[in-house]
């Protein structure tokens, strides 16, 4: 055996590059943002100290309220909706149908279409004159709204494209739904239990760390919405229907360079992310079962 | 009886099932379709589902697109851009994380696992509080208007990957780098001659997730790059998108269709790596 203080020594420098790009990329900037978050900065000037007036000045803001909204509807449709969706094609693919693999690799494929290719195809398909999506809805008699032209039905066209996506949350459910023991289907079998049953007492009791996994990565990454909405409209048109509180933080910082203020928005965001993040592992507390059962 | 209630069960099954796949393929059906299709045929209404005459002349039209503002072929030199970030990212992201993780995984130290701890809760961090200062920080070093701030973090690890390979290199028995250690063999060429050749799938996973990255990422080429020249592929169609105005829709797909068919071959390739890589991690956070 050799002696433990080598050890630690080697342990020190097999991590040494972590411990750089941590220090240099993650916690200096933090600490910078939370000065900056109560300077008048705008990376020309050196910052100027000028206390809470960024946050007194959010507070008064009425695009920041606005972008705000607009994030948390969003956000209360797309991970609700998106869940669903992938909850139930992870079930359907779990009842061990032939070719799973197949059906597998069609609902993934959506997943790895880059965001700017993915806004461009969606503003393609959801176009109000020659969209391809409003013929097949007037196919079945149904009058397809002027999608993203229309403030009332942008964002819901944003939350369909999410579900499109869910292919990487679905191969995660996947995995999950492969861990649950066979044994406890067949015990709620015998007891009489139906399918539907065997999914709400067993399957989804099993599925609930995943699920609430799921969820905080749904909630970390919803609420920092951007590339699709700004490669859709920069300005988040129609009628900023559909401009997002990162799309108005990137335009703080690098188009009026109100670098101060950006950061002062980026940690009112990181704080509501926690707060989400707590409210979300708190409810879980009831709901959320940890093997052992 | 019972035989054929699992039969008319297979048979739902099978039906919702291809109906949902033809519901999430058709987009990507549509977009190869416009692609192909002369720009007359996709102002049509109704729309036609497949193009009535195949022009193939689109995608080198898109490859040469932009002569008007910049006298060269862009979509060839945003792809040789983003090649190069994705190369540069990759080789260091693999590397600096393999290093990294082992030593989190295999070696004891004092504070370790509090140090992984704060690792696992930089995740949690998200992007926009960094943006502002980051950018400073490479406007201090000079590294704006250049790949830099784009490749050389992926060489100071990330907790992902960190977190990804350390969960593979706890897998491997302890008893191979004890004989090893044993033989004489530094805690380097330990990691080297006997870690690095087994965790190859792991590498691999690494590797492709950080490749995607690059090649996804659109927000940090905006943030730090400018000249049209230096632009990667995201930021190129999307510069694209602008100047056309929502014109020429056959040409935006094909041009679309160049920056997606590469990350869905690359899947092909390695399908059960991404899949397993993506389970993996998805389960144990």
């Amino acid at each position: 055996m050799r002696p433990p203080r080598r050890e630690a020594l080697a342990g020190a420098l097999f991590v040494l590059p972590w411990v750089v790009g941590f220090s240099v990329f993650l916690l200096y900037p933090l600490l910078a943002s939370i000065y900056y978050s109560f300077c008048d900065y705008s990376v020309l000037r050196p910052p100027v100290f000028t206390g809470l007036a960024n946050y007194r000045a959010l507070w008064r803001d009425e695009v920041f309220w606005i972008a705000l909204r607009n994030t948390a509807v969003y956000a209360a449709w797309a991970l609700p909706v998106s869940a669903v969706v992938a909850i139930g094609l992870a079930l359907l693919l779990n009842t061990g149908v032939r070719g799973m693999t197949v059906y597998r690799t069609i609902f993934f494929v959506p997943s790895l279409v880059p965001m700017v290719a993915l806004a461009v195809l969606w503003q393609w398909i959801f176009n109000g004159q020659v969209g391809v999506l409003n013929d097949l809805l007037g196919r079945v008699g149904v009058r397809g709204p002027n999608w993203l032209g229309d403030p009332a039905w942008a964002k819901a066209a944003l939350v369909i494209l999410a579900a499109w996506g869910v292919g990487n949350a679905v191969v995660i459910y996947l995995a999950g739904l492969q861990d649950v023991p066979r044994q406890l289907y067949e015990a709620a079998g015998l007891d009489g239990a139906g399918a539907w049953q065997q999914t709400r007492h067993v399957t989804l009791p099993v599925l609930s760390p995943v699920i609430l996994f799921n969820v905080i990565m749904g909630i970390i990454g919803t609420l920092q919405v951007f590339t699709v909405p700004y490669v859709i409209s920069p300005a988040g048109s129609p009628a900023r229907s559909i401009y997002f509180y990162a799309m108005y933080l990137f335009d703080n910082a690098f188009i009026y360079h109100r670098m101060g203020y950006a950061c002062a928005m980026g940690w009112i965001l990181f704080v509501v992310i926690l707060a989400l993040t707590m409210v979300a592992l708190k409810l879980s507390e009831r709901h959320v079962h940890y093997g052992g059962i | 009886m019972r035989r054929n209630g699992y039969r008319a069960r297979a048979v739902a099954l099978h039906a919702a099932l291809i109906a949902l796949s033809t519901v999430f393929l058709f987009p990507l059906a549509w977009l190869i379709s416009t692609s192909l299709k002369p720009i007359e045929e996709t102002m049509k209404t109704p729309p036609t589902y497949l193009p009535t005459h195949f022009v193939l002349a689109n995608y080198a039209r898109a490859f040469t697109y932009g002569g008007d503002t910049l006298g060269f072929i862009p979509f060839l030199v945003y792809g040789r851009n983003t090649l190069l970030i994705a190369v540069l990212a990759v080789s260091g992201a693999v590397a600096s994380n393999a290093a990294v993780a082992y030593g989190f995984a295999r070696l004891r130290w004092p504070g370790r696992d509090l140090a992984f701890a704060v690792t696992l809760a930089t995740m949690m961090v998200p992007f926009p509080v960094l943006m502002v200062p980051l950018f400073a920080l490479f406007q201090k070093l000079g590294w704006t208007g250049t790949f830099r701030p784009l490749w050389v973090p992926a060489w100071f690890g990330s907790a992902f990957s960190i977190f990804l390979l350390r969960q593979f290199f706890r897998t491997i028995p302890t008893e191979l780098s004890e004989a090893a250690r044993i033989d004489g063999c530094s805690e380097w060429s330990t990691f080297t001659q006997v870690i690095l050749p087994l965790a190859r799938p792991a590498l691999a996973v690494v590797a492709l997730f950080t490749f995607m990255a690059v090649w996804n990422d659109f927000l940090g080429p905006l943030i730090y790059l400018s000249d049209q020249r230096l632009f990667t592929l995201s930021l190129g169609l999307q510069a694209f998108q602008t100047q056309h105005g929502g014109t020429e829709w056959n040409l935006l797909m094909a041009a679309s269709t160049i920056v997606v068919l590469p990350v869905i071959a690359l899947f092909f390739f390695t399908q059960r790596q991404f899949i397993q890589g993506i389970a993996v991690t998805g389960l144990k956070g």
